[in-house]
């Protein structure tokens, strides 16, 4: 949490299970106030449930939630006062536009030019001013999801909740819709948690990024925190682009270590930092982004053989894959040159020593069929 | 969403008070009987059940009402499928408002279709008359009546379910799959056994069974045609009215035990019938019939086939305009007045019946769509025990014959004892309309049940999101949510109530006489033009309902 922001969301050891499966073991978070929160994770990770509890449409089985001090763990979602915006967005198809953004409103006693007043400048805070008396089937679905905004946002809640706002969108609407969000969220200055499965939307809208795997936190952190400096395999590998190179450790030094890469551990020597307290001599593995490796002469300290099998133009960059030639080493990725190899040639590897240090971890134990 | 998503809608034990209530009002009258015929309080004995066995007339009518039932089904099939098929994938001029016609018969209600049968077909009906006339014949060409008699009214009133299913699943069915097996090269032929006929297997097996259900309740054709040939209905009617009730409760319980073995059956034969009803999809292409001979070949069998299927209505509002003792051996009418209308409104007699009807139709249809919405909201909201006992006490009473409700609550409320859960109602104006309301519970029931499982539970989540409580949640987003199918299945539940016959037989008081028997005492009293007259009244309601029903709610 950055440190000038006090703590105004706190999930202290919440924990929820449906039957034997644990959907979300004991995570602690804290969100400053006013910080867009994003959980990032595939899909399975706990990340709708964290969204569910924290909206009250589950009760957690342990822990408690805390927002502004006040510990609301019990209490039912038309207590707490938060907005929310649905992935399908919810929006009630019987009602119009102006009456959907009203809903929240129509609780508070307010007089009917209090609501209409309150429903104009929301639409108009989204970009939709007029729309009061259309159909919620009337209009596209990037108004639509911007109308489920504004009818999170009208009641002034004390925390907005999106879950995957953008994934019912159109590729090509969704950055632009997400730059209009990540705004409107600025301007009304709201803390906000976000619920995605999608890195780009995550790293773009969120402040900071908490990453859930099979019900645990592994990571909460900046987006370059997670990309450089992942503290477990999954983040490492979740995050962007990267191969994890089995090896062993051959020794450290400090938060240095050097790695002999092969399932055996007899192939060429390369470096990382360790991400995690390993033994020399312990199975490791070596994750390595694309970025950081080169296409190096033959015969070049450290270079890996191998055959370029796959090769991605994707406008200002090209990746190329390759199979190295030890044993036990999976396909990796290059960043290089649009010219610099073709499929089938036969390159050799190396570290290029530019980018976020590779990460060492200890290997996964092989389960024994 | 995830199982436990609804878990907090609505505490346990009330579930549990709504389930209870139902299994009283459901079960118990079921349960009474049974006890009943098995001796009751004087001891338990299977003694009824030997003599029903040793009767050779009595397992009959059982035998009869089976394979009546199979035959229901078979002609019913070989109308409805064809029919189905041709309105779905050929188009020729008229089509539209042909296809709507055909389903016309089963705006009907029972009885007032089988009054329509007896006044067009039956001895002194307008078609044998006709023909009398022209061949000069002594007497009329044939009697409508006997196993005949019932199995055409059934195949008339019944095709139109396999009609609706197979429209609908053809509609449903998706067009793509019939180009892929184009495209793999199967032949129309080969494409229909091999991917359209698996694909309606579902929608057929559930008209089957809704068909066959239906004729093993059906009362009014076997008891104005059956004459001696007597089913199981027709039988325990009469053997109420000879005063052998415990008999009647035997014959009840094996008319029920039949109706069980036949639903179980059919579940066990094919799990995936589909008893919903129908669902709009993305219709594949109808064939263009191009040869203009072909089309209008069909075009004008379809107008023949419209003119025979409204025939039985267009005759009944014709009898209606027959004033009383004007019409003997003519062929036509001479005289046509609203002398019969006229005697509903202005006659008390006469107007008494169309009163009780309504408000009995009315306070039972209220009562059904209150317990069945709130039975589906539990069923919906809860997906343990509770909530499917909720589902299957809505539903069960769609699978019990009328006839077998109604002796159930004959016998259940004919005692004060409230200790046991049983009250005096029998003779007092509010046994009726409590049998109406479990004939309608189905209805409102099912009708409710798939409005709220169309409903996106995001949107009660929003409601709550926004501060809205439970109960406004109710009346500001489910309520208006699923009102089009809670319409639907009330109109439905109105129209069934209001026709009843086969509940009223039983259970009516003269205080309570309704339509159907105030139809069936003007038929025995020769004043054919004021039943006609009723049944026209009841044709109306009920076309009214089914405009409504077809409307709003025929997706649900």
């Amino acid at each position: 949490m950055s440190e000038e922001k006090r703590s105004f969301l706190s999930l202290e050891g919440l924990g929820k299970r449906f039957g034997d499966h644990e959907v979300l073991r004991a995570i602690d978070l804290d969100v400053g106030e006013g910080e867009v929160l994003a959980l990032l994770g595939p899909s399975g990770s706990g990340k709708t449930t964290a969204l569910r509890l924290l909206a009250g449409f589950e009760v957690p089985d342990s822990g408690r939630i805390r927002v502004g001090g006040e510990d609301v763990t019990g209490q039912p979602a038309a207590k707490r006062g938060f907005g929310m915006v649905f992935q399908h967005y919810a929006l009630f198809p019987h009602l119009d536009v102006g009456a959907n953004v009203a809903f929240g409103l129509e609780t508070r006693g307010w007089s009917r030019e209090r609501i209409a007043a309150r429903v104009a400048e929301v639409l108009d805070l989204v970009g939709l001013t007029g729309f009061e008396a259309r159909r919620p089937g009337e209009i596209s679905g990037g108004q639509q999801q911007r109308v489920a905004l504004a009818r999170a946002l009208a009641p002034e809640p004390k925390l907005l909740l999106l879950d995957e706002p953008l994934s019912n969108l159109d590729p090509s609407l969704r950055e632009r819709t997400r730059r209009q969000l990540r705004q409107v969220v600025e301007r009304v200055g709201i803390t906000t948690v976000l619920v995605t499965h999608e890195q780009e939307e995550a790293f773009h809208l969120g402040d900071r990024v908490a990453v859930l795997h099979q019900g645990t936190l592994q990571q909460v952190g900046l987006p370059e925190e997670l990309y450089e400096r992942p503290r477990t395999r999954f983040v490492a590998t979740f995050v962007g682009r990267a191969a994890a190179l089995p090896g062993r450790l051959e020794g450290r030094d400090g938060e240095v270590g050097r790695v002999s890469l092969g399932a055996a551990g007899d192939g060429q020597s390369w470096s990382g930092a360790l991400g995690e307290t390993v033994e020399a001599g312990a199975a490791v593995e070596l994750v390595v982004r694309p970025e950081t490796l080169a296409f190096a002469p033959p015969g070049a300290a450290g270079g890996l053989g191998g055959r370029v099998v796959g090769r991605r133009f994707n406008g200002p960059i090209t990746y190329y894959e390759v199979q190295p030639e030890l044993q036990g080493l999976p396909e990796l990725e290059v960043l290089a040159d649009a010219g610099a190899a073709q499929v089938g040639d036969t390159v050799v590897v190396a570290p290029s020593g530019t980018g976020p240090a590779p990460r060492i971890f200890a290997r996964p134990v092989e389960k024994t069929p | 969403m995830s199982p436990g998503s609804r878990r907090r809608s609505g505490s346990g034990w009330g579930w549990w008070l709504l389930a209870a209530f139902l299994a009283w009002l459901v079960g118990y009258p079921l349960l009474i009987t049974g006890g009943e015929a098995l001796g009751g309080s004087a001891g338990w004995s299977l003694d009824y059940f030997g003599t029903f066995f040793s009767r050779s007339h009595e397992w009959l009518a059982l035998w009869r009402s089976f394979w009546i039932s199979a035959l229901s089904v078979f002609f019913s099939a070989l109308v409805g499928v064809p029919l189905g098929f041709l309105f779905e994938r050929t188009d020729f001029p008229g089509r539209r408002i042909l296809g709507a016609l055909v389903a016309l018969p089963v705006a009907l209600p029972p009885l007032v279709g089988v009054i329509a049968f007896l006044f067009l077909y039956g001895e002194s009906g307008f078609v044998p008359r006709a023909i009398q006339l022209a061949l000069g014949l002594d007497q009329a060409p044939w009697r409508l009546q006997g196993p005949a008699a019932i199995l055409l009214v059934h195949t008339y009133s019944m095709y139109v379910y396999f009609y609706l299913f197979t429209r609908a699943a053809l509609a449903r069915l998706d067009g793509s799959l019939l180009e892929a097996a184009a495209n793999l090269g199967a032949g129309r032929w080969r494409t229909l056994v091999r991917v359209t006929l698996p694909m309606l297997r579902p929608a057929l097996a559930g008209a089957a069974l809704l068909t066959f259900m239906t004729s093993l309740a059906s009362f009014s054709a076997p008891y104005l045609f059956g004459g001696s040939f007597r089913v199981m209905t027709t039988q325990i009617v009469a053997s109420r009215l000879n005063g052998d009730v415990t008999m009647a409760q035997v014959e009840t319980v094996m008319l029920a035990a039949l109706a069980f073995v036949a639903l179980g059956a059919m579940r066990l034969l094919d799990p995936g019938t589909e008893l919903a009803g129908t669902v709009r999809g993305v219709a594949p292409s109808r064939r263009r019939l191009i040869s203009p001979l072909a089309r209008w070949a069909t075009a004008g069998a379809g107008y023949v086939l419209a003119v025979v299927l409204l025939l039985p209505h267009a005759t009944l509002l014709l009898i209606s305009f027959v004033p009383a003792g004007t019409w003997t051996v003519e062929f036509l009418p001479p005289i046509l007045g609203l002398e019969n209308y006229g005697a509903l409104v202005s006659r008390p007699d006469r107007l008494r019946p169309l009163v009780n009807s309504a408000w009995m139709a009315a306070a039972a249809t209220a009562g059904a769509l209150l317990l069945g919405f709130a039975a589906a909201r539990g069923a919906v909201a809860r997906r343990g025990k509770v909530g499917r006992l909720l589902e299957s006490l809505v539903v069960l009473p769609w699978a019990i014959p009328g006839t077998v409700f109604a002796v159930a609550l004959a016998t259940t409320f004919s005692v004060d004892a409230p200790h046991l859960g049983r009250f005096l109602l029998v003779g007092t104006p509010w046994l009726l309309p409590l049998a109406y309301l479990l004939r309608d519970l189905p209805l409102t029931g099912r009708s409710a049940l798939s409005g709220l499982r169309q409903l996106d539970p995001a949107l009660e989540e929003a409601s709550a999101v926004l501060g809205a409580g439970r109960w406004r949640t109710l009346r500001r987003v489910v309520l208006p949510m699923v009102r089009p199918a809670l319409v639907a299945g009330a109109g439905l539940a109105f129209i069934t109530a209001l026709g009843d016959f086969v509940v009223s037989i039983v259970l009516y008081t003269l205080d309570t006489r309704p339509i159907s028997i105030e139809i069936l005492s003007s038929l025995r009293l020769q004043d054919t033009g004021l039943a006609a007259a009723y049944g026209v009244l009841l044709m109306l309601v009920s076309g009214a309902a089914f405009v409504l029903w077809g409307r709003d709610g025929g997706a649900a």
